[in-house]
């Protein structure tokens, strides 16, 4: 599968002759491009280089009274002594800590039960992609519902089992909110990660299975020396995409609390500042602070991806 | 590692099979081996489908056996009401209707330049096709909410705001790089000569492209479609913050600000909540079911590189 | 292959009773609700020949009430108004959240549009959007005098009448009259500590057989809700109204006792789950029979009425408990009729307000909805009174506290955030001393 992927080395071409030719390439090639490039540019580059300007303003969306004006590092300087955001920033590390292992490990369990024949694993296959379909929010209404304190399926479920003696605020809660929408997270986005570590699986030659079975190697030692290291790049791959998802959450976050203080994520505090609160300077000064803080995260993993190809 | 492999089995003999795992070669033991796999398996499939069954029985509950405890498993007096009050209310017909106008038009125009983007990233050689190539892929994990701000200022100067048409702008900023991304990879898959012989003949490279190349690659563009479709019609965070008005809004923010068609404005009606979600989910289950493979392929396309 | 036809199937099957459903739906005639507005019939616009006269054929757009019954309410009114008069209104039913709702209004505002000509804002709106509204006190000022005075001051910014008063709202407790019965109590508590002791032992007995049961519940949420709860817990207490002269005033020694006391409560006589819950899940406890006390809206009286409600016959209404010193007080909410200064309109809709807030509209209102009225002949109307127990004077002349917008104009939905959050934080657990300081500077700062 991996190699099916990655796109294959251009067609190699018969050398032409000339730079006439190549010139023409050039210039049909960038027309093409032309409309892609130019819908990025302006949705996502230009918008990205107004909102470091805008950091360095005070701009107000409501008041229009105030002119807005250059004022320098200063929402920098209020950034770093924002002890929310400062929360922010370490709840939505938690949470991707939390589900990433979380997801990888479910994920990589069921990849590789879907992945050992048995019949209906076509079935099991498109089930698991169900809760990936789903809008987040919609999923969020869902369990919102049955981890609702009266009303909820959850609680039912756990008195019935005697694990809990009476029902459990699971979301008012501070002690269990982050497990409650860690939940919901992980069951969405679980099957994902396992489709693409099944995707990975099922690119490992069963020969060598075979083989080491045939010299005796046990289930886990086959798992260890044969499975995980061919698996490597797509454990890698699903890791980094998963990583950088998480740190971007934003729905589940806000169906659940709204604007509950403790609970804000990076993505929660930069949306309710913005539009809530109409501080567009200061809101770029998070959002440059959050977009430097995701794209750390984005350079760590690929140091390390370019170390381990090594 | 396939040499020590091999090397490995040359020279050890074959081992004495001990008595347990005799067993488990009969069939018998077959079957007993693999009851934790099917408890497993089962565990897995109530885990994912639980929720929905849950959103379907409440859906089908009356307000005054939804809101009463002990919580009835089943519905035992099921009702069409909360479905009826859902799909006669014009709030979620409208919400239903916006978001497939704005998914669509995504689709398409994602499509539209998208595979242009691809025929030239796929197809020609020129200085500056790697960076371009990079610079989608980069945008594949742009954080949308750090333009949040500037995106919000620029949508209200073009007079954009509280429009669907601020959305269709936006959401191209995810589905246009990975739509390019994995067109591109289908593409390459192309042999190359493909277009030599339409170019003797005298074709235009525009030519080329919708006659030869578009029609190979028709799989690529409805598995893409399909995910840029489905990307769209999930979004929350600009729909949320670019959408003002009750009737301009997509199902996502609907779902999330439902109010009983009859009734007061404090009340939430989980019974009518759950009857939407299950409208949503359900052609999105069975679209998903249906065209699994291709929906896979596309994922795997798009993320796992080697 | 075959797996896959099924599934095919299943999907056009999907579809097809979608489609049917629509079909069915719209066909169908929606009941009951439709009873109520039927039976009595929007009154007749007062002077509409002279008014049709003037302004007739003319449009103007309201932007009124979330959908739901109060939509309903608009357009059967904005249906009479314009058989009667011949001006033709637009009603647009605004966003049920508040502060989107507020954000709708800014927006225009700020781009001076003049798509909105008539609007229904909040109660704690009229400081923020003074500058784009009309005076309406030369063409209404007469009519606002039959209002109740307190909200007519808050509608009045610099000497204007901003907007005229619509309908009204205050905090106010719901009891049950069998449980105080049932364990003793001949009165329902008149300060917060002997609620707190009523409910617990009223929670106690009905625990054994109810696990649900607590005995107070409220709004706890970090919503605008909550700021509503905790001005009725801080003034009732003799700790201020949050913010007086311009200057933040929470961090007192009375709010801190009287926060401090309600985290205490969380989790022994009010569900922990309180701090997430808005109007409805109050409602919906207190309703199902799950809470002996509950803090909300008069609009959950006509709830629990209700033939087939389990609490009908079985509970009863009063002022809010007070501080050992302190008074009862109600938190003001409702909205109100205003005109943008940006309307082409302005005379014509002048005369919708005129219509939307005279005294046979508003009993309209309030029987058909349970609306609280603000003009004072109404809610002394018996067949209002019937109908709202909760106007009888006892309870309708709790004196109201408004929250501080007035200091805030358009920054009052951070303030309030800044407000609710913090309160949020201490019924979760934080001990109030540690937040009213925050909370005062910030507040501090916004005002500034």
């Amino acid at each position: 599968m991996s190699t099916v992927a990655t796109p294959a080395p251009a067609p190699r071409r018969r050398r032409r002759r000339g730079t006439k030719l190549q010139r023409r390439q050039t210039r049909i090639g960038w027309i093409l491009l032309l409309p892609s490039l130019a819908v990025v540019g302006f949705v996502a580059l230009y918008p990205l280089g107004k909102t470091v300007y805008q950091s360095f303003t005070n701009q107000e969306f409501l008041a229009g009274i105030e002119p807005t004006k250059w004022v320098g590092l200063e929402n920098y300087r209020t950034l770093w002594h924002d002890t929310i955001f400062r929360d922010a920033v370490w709840l939505t590390v938690k949470f991707t800590l939390i589900t990433v292992s979380f997801e990888f490990a479910l994920g990589l369990i069921i990849a590789l039960v879907v992945n050992s024949s048995f019949k209906g694993r076509g079935a099991m296959r498109a089930v698991m992609l169900v809760p990936w379909a789903i809008p987040t929010v919609v999923a969020a209404k869902m369990w919102q519902w049955m981890l609702d304190d009266v009303f909820g399926v959850i609680n039912d479920i756990l008195m019935k089992l005697h694990i809990i003696s009476h029902p459990h605020a699971w979301i008012s809660d501070p002690a269990t909110s982050l497990a409650a929408v860690s939940a919901v997270d992980i069951w969405k986005t679980t099957p994902f990660v396992a489709l693409l570590l099944l995707a990975g699986l099922q690119v490992i030659p069963r020969d060598l299975y075979e083989a080491a079975s045939v010299d005796g190697a046990n289930q886990l030692q086959q798992f260890w020396r044969i499975t995980l290291p061919l698996l490597l790049p797509a454990i890698l791959v699903t890791l980094v995409f998963r990583t950088l998802d998480a740190l971007r959450v934003f729905d589940v976050f806000f169906v659940f609390f709204g604007n509950r203080q403790d609970t804000q994520t990076m993505a929660v505090y930069a949306q309710s500042t913005i539009v809530g609160d109409g501080h567009v300077g200061y809101g770029a000064a998070v959002s440059v602070a959050i977009f430097l803080i995701i794209s750390l995260f984005a350079v760590i993993y690929m140091v390390f991806m370019r170390v381990t190809e090594e | 590692m396939s040499t020590a492999a091999e090397t490995e089995a040359a020279r050890a003999p074959a081992r004495p099979v001990s008595r347990s795992r005799a067993f488990r070669r009969t069939p018998v033991g077959r079957a007993v081996v693999k009851i934790p796999l099917w408890i497993l398996i089962a565990a897995i499939f109530v885990y994912a489908l639980f929720p929905f069954y849950w959103a379907l029985r409440s859906a089908f509950m009356p307000a005054n056996e939804l809101f009463t405890t002990p919580i009835k498993y089943f519905p035992t007096d099921p009702t069409w009401a909360n479905f009826r009050e859902v799909l006669n209310s014009s709030f979620f017909r409208r919400a239903l209707l916006n978001s497939t106008i704005v998914a669509g038009s995504v689709t398409l125009i994602s499509l539209a330049i998208g595979s242009l983007a691809a025929y030239a990233l796929g197809r020609f050689h020129f200085h500056g096709r790697t960076f371009v190539l990079y610079l989608m892929l980069s945008m594949t994990i742009f954080p949308q909410i750090a333009i949040l701000g500037a995106l919000y200022t620029m949508i209200s100067n073009f007079h954009l705001y509280d429009k669907l048409g601020a959305l269709i702008l936006t959401y191209l900023i995810f589905t246009l790089p990975f739509t390019v991304w994995v067109l591109t990879s289908f593409m390459r898959a192309l042999p190359g000569e493909l277009e030599e012989a339409a170019y003797v003949d005298g074709a235009t490279p525009l030519q080329v492209f919708y006659k030869v190349l578009l029609p190979l690659i028709a799989p690529g563009l409805v598995t893409t479609g399909l995910l840029a479709f489905i990307a769209a019609w999930n979004e929350y965070l600009y729909a949320v913050s670019f959408i003002q008005t009750p009737s301009h809004y997509t199902v996502p923010v609907a779902i999330t600000s439902f109010t009983s068609p009859g009734g007061n404005a404090f009340q939430i009606p989980w019974g009518q909540i759950m009857a939407a979600t299950v409208i949503v989910t359900l052609p999105l289950i069975l679209a998903t079911l249906i065209l699994q493979k291709r929906i896979l392929g596309g994922l795997t396309a798009g993320a796992v590189k080697g | 292959m075959k797996h896959r036809l099924l599934l095919l199937a299943g999907l056009v099957g999907a579809i097809a009773l979608i489609a049917s459903l629509s079909v069915a739906a719209a066909s169908s005639n929606k009941p009951s609700r439709a009873h109520k507005a039927a039976a009595i019939s929007a009154p007749k616009v007062p002077n509409a020949k002279a008014i049709k006269k003037k302004y007739g054929g003319q449009k103007i757009t309201f932007v009124g009430d979330s959908v739901g019954d109060g939509h309903k309410r608009d357009l059967a009114l904005a249906k009479r108004f314009t058989k009667d008069t011949g001006i033709k209104v637009n009603v647009v039913p605004h966003p049920a959240a508040s502060d989107q709702s507020y954000s709708q209004l800014v927006r225009a505002f700020s781009q001076k549009s003049s798509s909105i000509d008539v609007a229904m804002i909040d109660v704690v709106w009229p400081g923020a959007f003074a500058p784009y509204l009309v005076n309406l006190k030369p063409k209404l000022g007469k009519q606002s005098k039959l209002h109740i005075q307190s909200i007519v001051q808050n509608d009045t910014i610099g000497g204007k009448l901003v907007a005229m008063p619509w309908f009204g709202d205050y905090g106010i407790l719901y009891y049950r009259t069998d449980l105080l019965k049932k364990y003793g109590y001949k009165a329902p508590p008149k300060t917060w500590n002997q609620l707190f002791t009523m409910a617990r032992k009223i929670q106690t007995g009905e625990q054994k057989t109810n696990k649900n049961f607590y005995g107070f519940v409220f709004q706890g949420n970090a919503y605008e809700g909550l700021t509503c709860n905790a001005l009725e817990w801080i003034a009732s207490a003799g700790g201020g109204t949050l913010i007086s002269g311009g200057k933040a005033t929470i961090n007192n020694a009375k709010a801190r006792t009287i926060l401090d006391a309600m985290r205490v409560q969380i989790g022994k006589t009010t569900p922990r789950g309180v701090t997430s819950y808005q109007e409805d899940q109050t409602e919906h406890a207190f309703d199902d029979g799950n809470a002996a006390f509950a803090r909300n809206w008069p609009y959950q009286y006509g709830i629990g009425a209700t033939t087939g409600s389990k609490v009908k016959g079985k509970f009863s209404v009063t002022v809010l408990p007070h501080g050992a010193t302190g008074k009862s007080v109600g938190t003001v909410g409702g909205w109100q009729l205003a005109v943008s200064k940006f309307s082409k309109r302005k005379d014509a809709s002048i005369e919708f307000v005129r219509y939307m807030t005279s005294p046979a509209v508003e009993k309209f209102d309030a029987l058909t909805n349970s609306n609280v009225p603000t003009i004072v002949s109404v809610a002394k109307d018996k067949a209002v009174r019937a109908k709202n127990p909760y106007l009888k004077p006892a309870i309708a002349s709790v004196p109201r506290v408004t929250r501080p917008a007035k200091f805030l104009k358009t920054h009052y939905n951070e303030a309030s955030k800044v407000i609710y959050q913090g309160v949020n934080q201490i019924l979760n657990g934080t001990p109030a001393k540690n937040v009213l300081p925050g909370m005062q500077s910030k507040l501090n700062q916004i005002i500034k």
